[in-house]
């Protein structure tokens, strides 16, 4: 090992310098907001870029640990949103009167039923039924599942849909909501890790974009479960609200401020909980074997570690930080509307932040969270001002007035984007704060 | 025999619509994947800005006042099709072409393809507007009924005139592109290289050319596609991104790099949704004849309800990738 591999450069090239440089600088954007849009949009955007930052983190497990492609991260924010929903909303009254329960209880029943189904022909190979044989008659278990749920769930969802609506939650603590949120991802991203991971790199980005848009049709058609395009509101805060501290006797524009500087002090101890532990597991024996399957899962695997057990774990990991974070936006959002979740602004927006914040470091992540998401909020505001100012200037050269101002400048979100991510591709693909590749010896 | 019109106009027609613009799209894919080993996620919006520069000409000369007997998207189609080839060769030129000067791995082309989807569905809403537009503001979708009461049918099987052209033209594309994969210098380079491009290059084949004439024949096909797609149904500015995964899972499932494959792959994703949601009582029913008393068919008997169509698209395709990852014709895999 050289030296100069070992020392690491000083000077503005130093990585902690450059860190602490950018991060002045985002302190200086978001102030620059705060001047420019009003304290309480500031603070909105603040909160819901912590969200963000947990769920970069989460990718960041996946892809910058452990160099796994998860586009299925608007699937888990989904989850997590309608796990929060399920847990802390109001108890639905008319629901639980009903035929509902025992109904639901027999789809429960009739899912069991066919999953033993499936299971006993997956083992059909201890009678000695083998090769064709078997495959046969595990399709043949899945399509007799399939029916007997069918059978089920179809009545019971239609009967719950006409009276009572939807199921409703339990009335629990938001927060226990976001756990639950975690929770539900993990056992999601348990089976998806499990069907989808032997996939290399392309295969695996396609398979869990699939799988993604398989979440998002399944939660916006349940309408029985997550009450589909109708959307879930008011959503209860773990916080007061702002209704509330009007009632305590605060004025309007203070109790929004109040409420949402409360809830971003409750979002940033959860991101920072988060950050330590991830940041702890990257510098631990731990992090050190996910490097070494990243850069090498050959030679890793030849040293005795369970490659795809591994990645299993990174995987789960990173998607239960995704589903907290989905549960966060939308406690804090106060609408679950499953059809208000796009690729765009749910997966693609946050790969962008850890391609530009930086793979693999964890400051750079939080960092590319932060500023990507003032960026993507703010190009609004900025392209409808140019497209004012263009407006003017063509009606004054008698070429009319620009249409439908509005709808258009909030596309300029999309576009810039994907210079953002262009350019960072092209120019500093590492990332604002890259990696910092310690070697000892 | 009304069953069987029926499931003709429901199943068929609309089944073979679909395929045809799923294969289009597919072949597109799965070249880009064979000759330069990525996932080109845009392509879904190659489609989208392929439909809308055949709506501008077609806008354009329907201004100019040019009456054709044929739809108006049709004849501007070569035209467009230039156009959208040569955007994707700039596509390539400014985006993906240093990233592969600089040795970046497939996964970070991936990336950048995300950028250009971003970028491409941005600008074509900033100025085309996110509504809905038409090809047929001026002139009428003309609608053939083919009598079926010779054989018994009360209803006629009803195709409309674009449905028709599109059939041609997909039949001619694939004609085409079969000849010159086959028989011309050019076509046999490019499967050359898609098997083994290092051993391509060393045996004196121009890999540039190869990956510039791969990157022409996916514009285009991705124009004609989008442009039959917003003929069949309507242009949106995210039209061709829904259906950029199905798109995908037809290269899979047909294996990845393999341009027969695709096409079979687009018809059987194609016919697989189409079939899905397509209600078998319709045609089930005098079965109710023989059935015995209180076994009656249900009113409804689609495998999935309509909501989930676009989602047996991804059931086939995670499934292809578990069982067949290599696709139903053995794909290139990386």
């Amino acid at each position: 090992m050289s030296a100069a591999a070992t020392t690491s450069p000083k000077g503005w090239d130093s990585p902690l310098r450059r860190g602490l440089m950018l991060f002045a600088a985002m302190f200086l954007v978001v102030v620059a907001v705060g001047v420019a849009q009003g304290t309480a949009s500031m603070l909105l955007i603040l909160v819901q870029a912590t969200a963000f930052a947990l769920i970069a983190l989460g990718l960041n497990i996946q892809w910058g640990y452990g160099g796994l492609f998860n586009f299925a991260i608007m699937g888990f924010l989904m989850v997590g949103g309608a796990s929060t929903v399920f847990l802390s909303y109001p108890v639905n009254a008319a629901f639980w009167d009903s035929e509902g329960p025992m109904m639901l209880g027999r789809a429960l029943l009739a899912f069991l039923a066919g999953l033993v189904l499936v299971l006993l022909a997956r083992q059909s190979h201890r009678i000695g039924l083998r090769g064709k044989a078997k495959t046969t008659l595990v399709v043949l278990a899945w399509i007799a599942g399939y029916i007997i749920y069918r059978s089920q769930i179809d009545p019971a969802a239609a009967y719950i849909e006409s009276t009572a609506g939807f199921i409703g939650g339990l009335g629990l603590h938001p927060v226990l909501g976001w756990a639950f949120g975690g929770l539900v991802s993990a056992v999601i991203a348990f089976f998806i890790g499990k069907i989808s991971l032997g996939l290399r790199t392309d295969y695996l980005a396609i398979a869990t974009i699939g799988i993604s848009e398989i979440l998002r049709a399944l939660i916006k058609n349940m309408d029985w479960l997550t009450r589909g395009t109708m959307t879930v509101s008011p959503m209860p805060w773990p916080t007061p609200l702002p209704q509330q501290l009007q009632a305590w006797g605060s004025s309007i524009p203070e109790s929004f401020m109040l409420a949402r500087v409360w809830f971003l002090v409750l979002a940033t101890i959860v991101l920072i909980a988060a950050f330590i532990i991830v940041e702890r597991a990257y510098g631990g024996p731990w992090g050190r074997m996910m490097r070494a399957i990243r850069d090498n899962h050959i030679a890793a695997s030849s040293m005795g570690k369970d490659v795809t057990g591994r990645q299993l774990e990174l995987f789960i990991f990173g998607s239960v930080l995704m589903g907290i974070g989905g549960a966060i936006l939308a406690t804090f959002t106060q609408i679950f509307d499953p059809s208000g979740y796009q690729p765009i602004n749910h997966t693609f927006m946050v790969w962008v932040m850890v391609i530009v914040g930086g793979a693999g470091n964890n400051w750079g992540v939080v960092l590319g969270a932060f500023l990507i998401y003032i960026v993507w909020i703010i190009s609004d505001p900025l392209a409808q001002l140019i497209f004012l100012n263009l407006s003017s200037l063509t009606e004054s050269i008698g070429w009319g007035a620009i249409p439908e101002i509005d709808s258009r400048s909030l596309q300029m979100r999309v576009f810039v984007l994907g210079v953002v991510i262009t350019i960072a591709l092209r120019y500093a693909p590492k990332g604002l704060i890259p990696e910092v590749v310690r070697r000892e010896g | 025999m009304d069953e069987l019109i029926f499931f003709i106009n429901r199943v068929l027609i609309s089944g073979t619509v679909l395929g045809s613009i799923y294969a289009l799209g597919a072949v597109g894919v799965t070249l880009i994947f064979g000759i330069l080993r990525f996932a080109h996620f845009a392509h879904g919006d190659m489609m989208t800005m392929g439909a809308f520069v055949a709506f501008v000409l077609a806008a354009a000369l329907t201004a100019m006042g040019i009456v054709t007997p044929l739809p108006m998207g049709f004849v501007v189609l070569p035209l467009a099709m230039i156009i959208t080839a040569v955007l994707a060769l700039g596509l390539d030129k400014g985006f993906y072409a240093p990233l592969r000067e600089r040795g970046a791995r497939p996964v970070t082309l991936l990336i950048a393809s995300i950028g250009v989807t971003l970028m491409i569905q941005g600008l074509t809403r900033l100025i085309f507007g996110s509504g809905t537009r038409t090809f047929f503001e001026s002139e009428s979708k003309d609608i053939f009924r083919i009598d079926m009461s010779w054989a018994g049918g009360s209803r006629p099987i009803s195709i409309t005139e674009p449905q028709i052209i599109m059939f041609v033209v997909t039949a001619l594309i694939v004609v085409a592109l079969h000849l010159f994969l086959t028989r011309s210098r050019l076509g046999k380079a490019m499967r050359a290289m898609a098997d083994n491009a290092a051993l391509a290059q060393v045996s004196g084949i121009n890999t540039a050319l190869v990956v510039r004439v791969t990157w022409v024949i996916a514009g285009a096909l991705a124009c004609v596609a989008g442009t039959m797609l917003a003929l069949d149904v309507a242009l949106m500015p995210d039209l061709a991104f829904n259906i950029v995964l199905p798109i995908f899972a037809a290269a899979i499932v047909g294996g990845l790099g393999h341009a027969y494959g695709a096409i079979v792959g687009g018809f059987l994703i194609a016919f697989a949704e189409t079939m899905a949601v397509f209600n078998w009582t319709a045609v089930l029913r005098p079965l109710n004849g023989i059935l015995p008393e209180g076994m009656a068919l249900p009113a409804n008997l689609a495998v999935v309800p309509t909501e989930y169509k676009l989602t047996v698209a991804f059931v086939i395709l995670v499934i292809t990738l578990l069982v067949r990852p290599t696709g139903i014709f053995k794909g290139a895999s990386t």
